[in-house]
C-alpha cells in the first residue's frame, strides 16, 4: 500500500463519553495511520458521510450508551446503501458479550470491548483491511 | 509544625539513617522500581517525615472540622453525628420501572435518591426525536413531561428524602417539574431538599451533554441560584463536578484544579448577574471521583475543601463561613472498573469508597461490580451498598474525624494537590476564565494528554491492571446482565402522546410563548419554566424554544 492506512474514528448518537474514542484515535495516528475524529453526537448519516468523502479504509464507532444495537447496524446499511462495501468497521465501548454475534450479522467486522489492548486493535486493522 | 531544634535533629538523625541502615539494606536489595508514583504520576518519595511538612502550620492551614478552613471537615461532629448519605444513582427504562428500583433501594437502607436520566433527557428531546432512537431509558430514565415525574416519585414523600438528579443543560425544567410533583402532593418548596447537578461547563469539557452556548448556560444557572435562594432554600442548586474529569482521564490535581476553576466561573457569574456571593454560595456543592490511589484520594479531598475555603474568604470575600465550605458527593471511579474478572471491581469500590470516607464526604455512590458490561443488576447494586454499610457499621473509620490528618505523607501530599491545582486556576485566569479555556480547548487537552499517558502505562504494564494486563484468566462471559427492554421507547412515544391528548393544548401554547419571550428578554426563567410544565409541556417543547432563541453549542473537537 502507498498511502497510510486512512480511519474515520467516531462518536454515534447522544453518548458523551469520548475518553476511549480520543485514546484510540491517537494511538492509532502515532501507528502511522491518518485519523479523523468527529467529534461527539454524530448521527449515521454524519457519519457514512464523512466516511465517504474522506475516503476512509476503516470506520472505528465507540459507544458506551447501549444504543449500539441500533446505532452500529445503522450506519453500516447507510454505508452499503452508498455502495461502500470495502470499509473495515469496528465498534467498541460497553458492549455486552451477548450482543457482538447480532452485530457481527449485521456487518461490524470485529468489537472490542474494554481492556483490549490497543496493539491488538493495530494488528488487527493492519491484517483486515479490506482494500 | 516543629521548633527549629527539633528539625535539624531529625535531619541529621534521616541523612544518618539514609547513609547507614537504608544505604547498606539497598546495596543489598534494591527497590523493585527505580520511581515511585502515584496514581495520578506524582513522585512519591521513600519516606515522609517532618521536614516535608515543616511549612504547615496547624491553625492556618489545617484547624479544627466545621471551621475555616475546613481542611478536617465540613462540619464539626463528622460520621459522629450521622455518616454520610447513602445515595445510589440509579434509573433506567421508564418512570415505573425506576420508581420500583428507588423503593427498593430505600427499603435496604439507602438513605437519599439519586436520579440518572437517558440521553434524549439530558439533552433536551423528548422520546420520539429522530436523534433519541435507540437511547430512549438506556443510561436513565426517560422524562417527557410532568406525567412521568410524577410516576417516578409515586409513593416517596418529597418532604422526607432528598433528591438528587443528574441533569445539567436542562436542570431548570427538571427542577421544574420536581417542584410541581411536590406541589401535588402537597410539599411546598421550602421543604424540599435535594441537588439539581446544573454544571454545564464540565459537559463541555467532559461529559457531552450539554446544548445551550455558554452564555444562555450560565443565564440559566444563575437563574436557578437567584430562584432557589428565594423558594427552594434547601436546595443545592449546583453540584460542581470533577467526577467526570476524572473520569475523562485527568490526575487528581487537575480534577481539583479544573473543578475550582468552573466553580469561580459560577460564582463571578452570578455576581455579575447582581446577587450577593453569600446568598447563593452557601448552596453550592461539589462531586469528586474516588479514585485508586488511596492516601492520593484522600489529599485530594482534603486539599479540595482548604482550597476553596481561600478561594471563597480571599478572592470573593465571602462573609458567611457556609459560602466557604466546601461540601461534596463522591462516587467511585466507574473508569477503574474492569469487564474482567468483574468480581475484583467489588474491591476496588469497597477502597475507594473508603477513601471517599476518609477525606470526609458527604454522601457517596458506590459503583456495582459490572458496569464495565451494562448497567448493574439488583444483586450487584445491593453489593455496592452493602459495601457502604459495612464502612458506616464494622471498619471503626466513623469513630474519629480526619483520622489521617497529621500523617507526614497525607499532609505533604495535601500540600502538593493544593498547589498544583492553584498552578491550573492561575493558568486558566491568565486564559480569562473556564469558560474561555474550554473554548480555546485548554482544559480538554490537558485532560486527554493525562488519559493517554494512563492508557499508554498500562500497554506497557508500567501501570498494573488486575485481570486486565496481569492475572488475567481465561473467561466465560458474564451471565445475567440487565437489559433494558426495547419496548420501553414505544411505550415511552405512547404515553407521550396520551400527554399531549390530553393536556390543555391552548393553555401549553401560551405558555410556551411567555416563555419564548422571557428568553429574548432578561427576566429569570424559571417561574416561565415553571407555568409550562404545570400545563405538561414537555422537556423537549421547553428546550425547543430555549433552542430557538438561544441556539446550540458547538464543541471544538481536538483528539
Amino acid at each position: 500500500m502507498n498511502r497510510p492506512i486512512r480511519v474515520l474514528i467516531a462518536k454515534p448518537g447522544l453518548d458523551g463519553h469520548d475518553r476511549g474514542a480520543k485514546v484510540i484515535a491517537r494511538a492509532l495516528r502515532d501507528a502511522g495511520m491518518e485519523v479523523i475524529y468527529t467529534g461527539l453526537r454524530q448521527t449515521p448519516e454524519q457519519i457514512v458521510a464523512a466516511a465517504v468523502q474522506e475516503d476512509v479504509d476503516v470506520v472505528g464507532m465507540s459507544l458506551l450508551s447501549g444504543a449500539h444495537n441500533y446505532l452500529f447496524p445503522k450506519v453500516v446499511e447507510l454505508l452499503r446503501e452508498q455502495g461502500v462495501n470495502d470499509v473495515l468497521i469496528l465498534g467498541g465501548g460497553i458492549i455486552p458479550e451477548e450482543d457482538i454475534p447480532g452485530l457481527k450479522e449485521a456487518g461490524i467486522d470485529e468489537i472490542f470491548t474494554p481492556g483490549t489492548p490497543i496493539s491488538k486493535m493495530i494488528e488487527f486493522i493492519k491484517n483486515n483491511l479490506k482494500r | 509544625m516543629f521548633d527549629k531544634e527539633k528539625l535539624s535533629q531529625i535531619k541529621e538523625e534521616r541523612q544518618k539513617w539514609e547513609e547507614g541502615l537504608l544505604a547498606k539494606t539497598l546495596s543489598k536489595a534494591p527497590e523493585s522500581k527505580k520511581e515511585f508514583k502515584s496514581g495520578s504520576g506524582f513522585e512519591v518519595k521513600r519516606l515522609y517525615t517532618p521536614e516535608d511538612i515543616e511549612d504547615i502550620d496547624y491553625l492556618r492551614d489545617i484547624g479544627f472540622p466545621g471551621q475555616y478552613p475546613f481542611t478536617r471537615g465540613y462540619q464539626p461532629t463528622m460520621y459522629r453525628g450521622r455518616p454520610w448519605t447513602m445515595r445510589m444513582y440509579a434509573g433506567f427504562a421508564t418512570a415505573e420501572e425506576s420508581n420500583e428500583r428507588y423503593k427498593y433501594l430505600v427499603s435496604q437502607g439507602s438513605t437519599g435518591l439519586s436520579v440518572a436520566f437517558d440521553l434524549p433527557t439530558q439533552i433536551g428531546y423528548d422520546s420520539d426525536h429522530p436523534l433519541a432512537q435507540g437511547e430512549v431509558g438506556k443510561v436513565g430514565v426517560a422524562i417527557d413531561s410532568l406525567k412521568d415525574m410524577e410516576i417516578l416519585f409515586d409513593g416517596i414523600p418529597l418532604d422526607k428524602v432528598s433528591t438528587s438528579m443528574t441533569i445539567n443543560a436542562p436542570a431548570a425544567v427538571l427542577l421544574a417539574m420536581y417542584i410541581a410533583v411536590a406541589e401535588k402532593q402537597g410539599v411546598s418548596p421550602d421543604k424540599l431538599r435535594g441537588t439539581v447537578q446544573n454544571d454545564i461547563l464540565k459537559e463541555y469539557i467532559a461529559r457531552g451533554t450539554y446544548i445551550f452556548p455558554t452564555e444562555p448556560s450560565m443565564r440559566l444557572i444563575t437563574n436557578i441560584f437567584e430562584y432557589c435562594s428565594k423558594y427552594v432554600p434547601n436546595w443545592n442548586t449546583i453540584s460542581i463536578s470533577g467526577y467526570h474529569i476524572r473520569e475523562a482521564g485527568s490526575t487528581a490535581a487537575q480534577e481539583v484544579g479544573f473543578t475550582l476553576a468552573d466553580g469561580i466561573a459560577y460564582v463571578e457569574a452570578a455576581i455579575k448577574a447582581g446577587l450577593d456571593v453569600d446568598t447563593f454560595a452557601p448552596r453550592l456543592s461539589f462531586f469528586f471521583n474516588s479514585h485508586n490511589d488511596l492516601l492520593e484520594e484522600v489529599a485530594k479531598f482534603r486539599a479540595a475543601r482548604r482550597l476553596w475555603a481561600r478561594i471563597m474568604k480571599e478572592r470573593f470575600k465571602a462573609k458567611n463561613e457556609k459560602s466557604m465550605m466546601l461540601k461534596f458527593h463522591t462516587q467511585t471511579a466507574g473508569c477503574t472498573l474492569t469487564a474482567q474478572q468483574p468480581d475484583n471491581n467489588i474491591i476496588r469500590v469497597a477502597m475507594q469508597a473508603l477513601a471517599a470516607v476518609l477525606g470526609g464526604t458527604q454522601s457517596l455512590h458506590t459503583n456495582s461490580r459490572d458496569e464495565a458490561l451494562a448497567l448493574p443488576t439488583t444483586e450487584s447494586v445491593t453489593i455496592a451498598l452493602r459495601t457502604q454499610q459495612i464502612l458506616a457499621n464494622e471498619t471503626g473509620v466513623t469513630n474519629t474525624i480526619d483520622p489521617l490528618a497529621g500523617s507526614y505523607y497525607v499532609e505533604a501530599k495535601t500540600k502538593e494537590i493544593e498547589d498544583k491545582a492553584m498552578e491550573y486556576i492561575t493558568k486558566i485566569d491568565e486564559l480569562g476564565g473556564a469558560a474561555r479555556a474550554i473554548d480555546l480547548g485548554y482544559i480538554q487537552k490537558e485532560i486527554s494528554d493525562a488519559a493517554y499517558k494512563y492508557q499508554m502505562e498500562i500497554e506497557t504494564k508500567e501501570r498494573i491492571v488486575v485481570g486486565v494486563n496481569k492475572y488475567q484468566v481465561e473467561e466465560e462471559a458474564p451471565k445475567g446482565l440487565l437489559k433494558v427492554d426495547p419496548a420501553v421507547a414505544e411505550m415511552q412515544k405512547q404515553k407521550l402522546n396520551e400527554v399531549k391528548a390530553k393536556r390543555n393544548n391552548a393553555a401549553v401554547e401560551e405558555k410556551l410563548k411567555a416563555l419564548k419571550k422571557a428568553c429574548e428578554g432578561t427576566e429569570n426563567l424559571m417561574p416561565y419554566i415553571l407555568d409550562a410544565v404545570r400545563e405538561y409541556a414537555t422537556l423537549g417543547e421547553i428546550c425547543g424554544v430555549m433552542r430557538e432563541i438561544f441556539g446550540e453549542y458547538q464543541q471544538s473537537v481536538s483528539i
